[in-house]
């Protein structure tokens, strides 16, 4: 680490990074829905290849970046727009941070449950 | 109180890279950090080279990176950093020394955004007036010392060095927001440029850096809103 930065520091790195992997998944996307041009014998067997479990966990992660890079994306509007929004850019991260778990925790009990009941042979 | 220091150290004739070199130093808990830097250099190792003026917080000359935090070493209490203290070069600017940095890309930074007032109104026979509320909305910005503290804590200039950088734009809205200043549009052009206030992302790390607690992403956020507005 070559700079000891705090909150606003850490949004920022954590931002950008949850932007660069939804930037990739949406090229992955891309692709994988051009390849209806083939027919539908190369879309669904790649289609099925998002139904595995590693693709599952890979999805949850997807959802956590996108869920993230959202609401920190307001914080920045609230800063952008509102001149009071710098004086609270603290809070406002924190805030940022628990409605992240908030929605995230449940979302991702909710995308897992099933994987986890199918490998456990349920 | 013995403290250790860890120095980031380069001499250019001698070192083909930046190493760092360990101190002890006896310094009273209540003693700045410059103080144990002057116990160094002073008692141990007279090659030790750093830049100190005032020693006093005002003319901004010993920034650095304080246990990977930009501060004054003559504002940084050893009791707020001890027992062990990293000391290195403030980041992005091109080290000369150990912890002396060339400052001039700064200063040319510093004088794009035209830091003076200008007013082409004839010489007034008497002061010009201002207003309270006028001379609050300035304020803040007023207090910078230009200690680069602020630039060199940006991520976004350590990546492009041709950012104009947060003591630019603080220098800026001390006369852009002045009300006897005629120039403010003129700066706001400068800041609208391509190296100018929108490579802001809102990091705040030069707001927690500035040793004078100016608002600087605060300062930043009202010249891209008046850019935007156009309303001074």
């Amino acid at each position: 680490m070559v700079y000891r930065g705090s909150e606003g520091m850490w949004a920022w790195v954590a931002h950008r990074c949850a932007g660069v992997a939804v930037l990739l998944f949406v090229f992955v996307h891309v692709a994988d829905t051009a390849l209806i041009g083939w027919g539908p014998k190369y879309y669904n067997l790649f289609v099925k290849l998002y139904s595995g479990p590693a693709f599952r966990l890979f999805e949850i992660f997807l959802a956590a970046a996108l869920l993230f890079h959202a609401l920190n994306g307001v914080r920045i509007m609230i800063i952008d727009f509102w001149e009071g929004g710098t004086d609270i850019q603290k809070p406002l991260f924190y805030g940022v941070m628990a409605l992240f778990l908030v929605v995230f925790i449940p979302g991702a009990y909710i995308m897992l449950s099933p994987i986890v009941r199918s490998m456990l042979g349920g | 109180m013995l403290v250790k220091l860890k120095i980031l150290r380069f001499d250019p004739d001698n070192d083909k890279a930046p190493h760092f070199q360990n101190y002890e130093a006896d310094v009273e808990p209540t003693d700045r950090v410059l103080d144990a830097l002057n116990a160094v250099r002073w008692y141990q190792d007279g090659s030790l080279a750093y830049r100190s003026s005032c020693a006093h917080g005002i003319c901004g000359s010993d920034a650095m990176r304080i246990n990977r935090t930009n501060r004054l070493a003559c504002k940084t209490l050893i009791r707020q950093v001890a027992p062990n203290i990293t000391l290195e070069p403030i980041r992005g600017f091109p080290v000369k020394r150990d912890l002396i940095v060339d400052l001039t890309g700064f200063f040319e930074q510093y004088r794009n955004v035209m830091p003076y007032l200008v007013n082409e109104d004839p010489m007034p026979t008497v002061e010009r007036f201002q207003s309270p509320e006028d001379r609050a909305k300035y304020d803040d910005t007023t207090k910078c010392i230009l200690c680069a503290s602020c630039t060199t804590s940006c991520p976004i200039f350590w990546a492009n060095t041709d950012y104009i950088g947060p003591a630019a734009i603080v220098s800026a809205h001390r006369f852009i927001f002045d009300s006897r200043d005629q120039a403010g549009g003129e700066r706001l052009d400068i800041l609208n440029s391509r190296e100018g206030a929108w490579r802001c992302r809102t990091i705040f790390n030069c707001t927690d850096a500035c040793p004078r607690d100016i608002k600087v992403t605060k300062a930043i956020q009202d010249v891209k809103r008046a850019i935007m507005s156009q309303k001074l």
